[in-house]
């Protein structure tokens, strides 16, 4: 008879769709290259690090506005250099270590200490010095910086929190899983944090899902099909073709969240160091020269014949995605051939026979590096060639292997323009201080100078250091609006488009809201359920 | 000559008189962007259909035939220059020099070439043309894929010196040059016939990994391995068939040169 009634059971368990205890699967592309969460910077070990890290506030992919976390409320200091956090009373570790603010000031100091060369604490350093840690009562920890930190509280999005005590050191967690296998080349299996803090509105522990299983998968091909398939129910950042070629079975499944935070952009050699003749140099420091590159570049036919309409004209440096700071008054570039040959023209251009001369007779030409084995930005460039090549310039790409790409960009400056796309994962302007400084090493048009070249980069120089100071967040927007003023006006950067953020949730997810920002479909992993009828396939 | 031979030859002429008349007989130029129709099927102006950027896919198979199907032989050649010259002369000479050399060659063989290949193309200047960087791309393929023929050359070689005929010629007092020239040479030929047979084939394919590497021919350029790069993306292709086409030629070109290297290789 029991043997019946659990026969019954199990039948029942396979055969009706349910909710909960079920394993959630996706694919990390690259092995995490760490499981220590101050020192990611990778997107495998990124993915890891949200899925197991507790924070002390988290950034809400959706609103983009900070929500308490393990911090019930904070609170920075009007001069922007001190921080004071309430912490949540009775949170547990995994291995069931308590936690208080002295795991908050032991966080702290490992991810300032400088031995440990953390990307992450990166962002607090505004000036030398030491930070101080105030344990105060009530469950309450103050951490003063040396000198004002630009946007401190959501720098704390990051911050995944570490045990002072527990002998597990890094894999004693405070987020909703556990790394329980690793298994390099092939998955990373999370479990349940049975400690994990949060519960539902019905006052049901969380999270719902007993496990995350995380394939390590380069080939994007491969897991497209195992989405097809069954195998893996979510798709990060899918390739535009693949959106289209899936959507006929699967339109429901795949969403379309406007554009992304990623830029495509290409740019002129105009360090002084670069390996090319001066004349070239001199039109690729040209302003005049730059926009009308800019503008006889058709940005929508990139988006259409290369993204499939899953991408969006670039305006400037910011993503419209980015609420807050993409500065919504610049207008976007117009596609007007006509209008780039007048600017070349008045820069001492003309045209000779259908070919555009300098005013010293040179025929205008250059190359375009990028990097090999990407097709998209070979078709960019292809689209880009016959563009330009509408106002008299021969365009020769040149696909290079990427450790080549980087050493003529960074070490030997010998190329003449490149394209390349950069991916913000994060929301502040304080995040491409490296690429606006002008002594920044991504600064890449004219990396590392001693002194701004040009009056306009040492204003841009003023503004970002300005806004990185500033406490006040109107102020600071009002600057960094300033700098893509001045961005959209000199072009140092032609920022093409910004790819959209396209994502694929398999039916038997729920709970799953896409977004733009990343972890695009997971961000509330706690609350994501899987369909028991998959345990029937 | 046997009837598959007989048709392999027949293809081979088909495929190259396409590729050498590629101008006259391409619908549109290979780089030409017909925008306002990408990704068309077969139809009676496109009749291959259009890639993304709306470029007739038909005109670039063409285009493609040229570059890998006329450097492809040139790479060939070279090669089996570079191979005759080596493998002849270690063969000949044997003793210590034989030893020597095919320890070179094996040396040879060992390197790790498509790293000396991406090295090379890093750094060749960037302004150079298209068609030029090809022929660097082809030149190169051509200096390094001696070694394996060498080999075969020098064993042919070896066998010959000993033979009757050779031995004959020496003992009647004739000169090294001419028993190279006249004796050796003629007897030579058909193996290196049958290696610059088997090595077309190999520098098409060769071609075609580097382009799938996007290492190969420039943009815009065609080239047999640059188009087969669409077909990464294998799980579209039951819908769109046509872009098959670069790979079905390719097979057919290999398959020739490899029914005709083989029958070459009966006869040396």
């Amino acid at each position: 008879m029991k043997i019946k009634i659990c026969l019954l059971l199990l039948a029942l368990a396979i055969t009706v769709p349910g909710f909960g205890q079920g394993e959630l699967r996706f694919c990390l592309h690259a092995d995490p290259k760490t499981f220590n969460p101050l020192l990611v910077d990778d997107d495998a070990s990124e993915a890891v690090r949200y899925l197991t890290g507790g924070v002390l506030v988290r950034l809400n992919r959706r609103t983009q506005q900070l929500e308490p976390e393990l911090a019930t409320a904070w609170k920075v200091s009007p001069d922007g250099r001190r921080i004071e956090f309430t912490l949540r009373p009775g949170i547990k570790f995994s291995d069931g270590t308590p936690f208080g603010a002295e795991d908050v000031a032991f966080t702290m100091k490992s991810l300032m200490d400088p031995e440990l060369h953390s990307p992450i604490g990166d962002g607090f350093r505004s000036a030398n010095g030491d930070m101080h840690f105030q344990i105060l009562p009530k469950n309450r920890i103050a951490i003063t910086f040396p000198a004002p930190v630009a946007g401190l509280d959501k720098l704390f999005d990051q911050v995944s929190m570490m045990s002072a005590h527990s002998p597990e050191k890094e894999r004693a967690v405070l987020g909703p899983f556990v790394v329980a296998d690793y298994k390099p080349g092939s998955y990373v299996e999370l479990k349940r944090n049975p400690n994990y803090w949060k519960k539902d509105s019905a006052g049901r522990h969380l999270p719902y899902l007993d496990a995350v299983r995380l394939d390590i998968q380069q080939n994007r091909e491969i897991e497209v099909m195992r989405f097809k398939r069954g195998e893996v129910q979510l798709i990060n950042s899918l390739d535009g073709e693949y959106y289209d070629r899936l959507q006929p079975q699967m339109r429901s499944e795949l969403f379309d969240s406007g554009p992304s935070f990623d830029s495509e952009q290409m740019w002129f050699n105009q360090s002084p160091a670069a390996k090319i003749p001066e004349y070239k140099l001199a039109w690729f420091r040209s302003t005049q020269f730059r926009q009308a590159i800019s503008s006889a570049i058709n940005r929508q036919d990139l988006v259409r014949l290369v993204f499939n309409n899953h991408a969006t004209p670039a305006i400037g440096p910011i993503s419209p995605a980015n609420k807050f700071w993409f500065n919504s008054k610049l207008k976007p570039h117009a596609y007007d051939q006509s209008a780039a040959i007048r600017l070349l023209v008045k820069a001492g251009f003309r045209m000779q026979g259908g070919v555009l001369h300098d005013a010293q007779g040179h025929a205008v030409e250059f190359s375009i590096i990028t990097n090999a084995g990407n097709q998209a930005r070979e078709r960019m460039a292809a689209v880009i060639q016959q563009d330009l090549a509408g106002i008299g310039i021969k365009v020769g790409v040149v696909t290079l292997d990427f450790p080549s790409l980087i050493e003529r960009m960074t070490r030997t400056f010998n190329y003449e323009a490149c394209l390349l796309g950069l991916n913000n994962n994060g929301l502040d302007p304080n995040d491409q201080m490296a690429v606006w400084l002008s002594s920044g090493d991504n600064h890449q048009w004219n990396p590392a100078q001693k002194s701004p070249a040009t009056a306009w980069e040492a204003e841009v120089d003023k503004l970002m250091r300005a806004q990185a100071s500033a406490t006040s967040a109107t102020k600071r927007k009002a600057l960094f609006d300033k700098v893509q003023e001045i961005a959209w006006e000199q072009q140092p950067f032609i920022y093409l488009v910004h790819k959209n953020a396209l994502s694929a949730v398999s039916k038997e997810v729920h709970g799953a809201e896409p977004v733009a920002l990343s972890p695009q479909t997971y961000w509330q992993i706690e609350k994501l359920r899987v369909t028991i009828e998959r345990a029937s396939r | 000559m046997t009837r598959l031979q007989f048709i392999s030859v027949l293809l081979l002429i088909v495929t190259y008189s396409i590729a050498l008349g590629a101008k006259l007989l391409a619908p549109a130029d290979y780089a030409v962007q017909f925008r306002e129709t990408p990704n068309q099927p077969p139809s009676a102006q496109f009749l291959l259909g259009t890639d993304e950027l709306g470029r007739d896919r038909l005109s670039r198979l063409f285009y493609a035939c040229q570059t890998s199907l006329l450097l492809a032989p040139a790479a060939a050649a070279l090669s089996t220059l570079l191979a005759a010259i080596v493998g002849t002369a270690a063969g000949y000479t044997g003793g210590w020099f034989e030893k020597l050399t095919m320890a070179g060659v094996d040396l040879f063989l060992s390197l790790p070439w498509l790293f000396l290949i991406i090295t090379v193309r890093a750094v060749l200047p960037l302004n150079v043309a298209p068609a030029i960087s090809v022929l660097v791309t082809f030149a190169i393929l051509g200096c390094l894929g001696w070694a394996a023929s060498a080999r075969v050359v020098c064993a042919g070689v070896r066998n010959l010196r000993s033979s009757g005929f050779m031995l004959n010629a020496r003992a009647l007092g004739c000169r090294r040059s001419r028993l190279l020239a006249m004796q050796l040479a003629p007897n030579v030929k058909p193996v290196l016939w049958a290696q610059f047979l088997v090595s077309i084939p190999v520098f098409v394919l060769a071609e075609a990994n580097l382009s799938m590497l996007g290492l190969g021919v420039a943009e815009p350029l065609p080239s047999l391995g640059g188009l087969m790069r669409e077909l990464e993306n294998f799980s579209g292709l039951s819908a769109q068939p046509w872009r098959l086409a670069p790979l079905a030629v390719l097979v057919v070109c290999v398959s020739a040169f490899q029914v005709l290297s083989r029958g070459r290789e009966v006869e040396a």
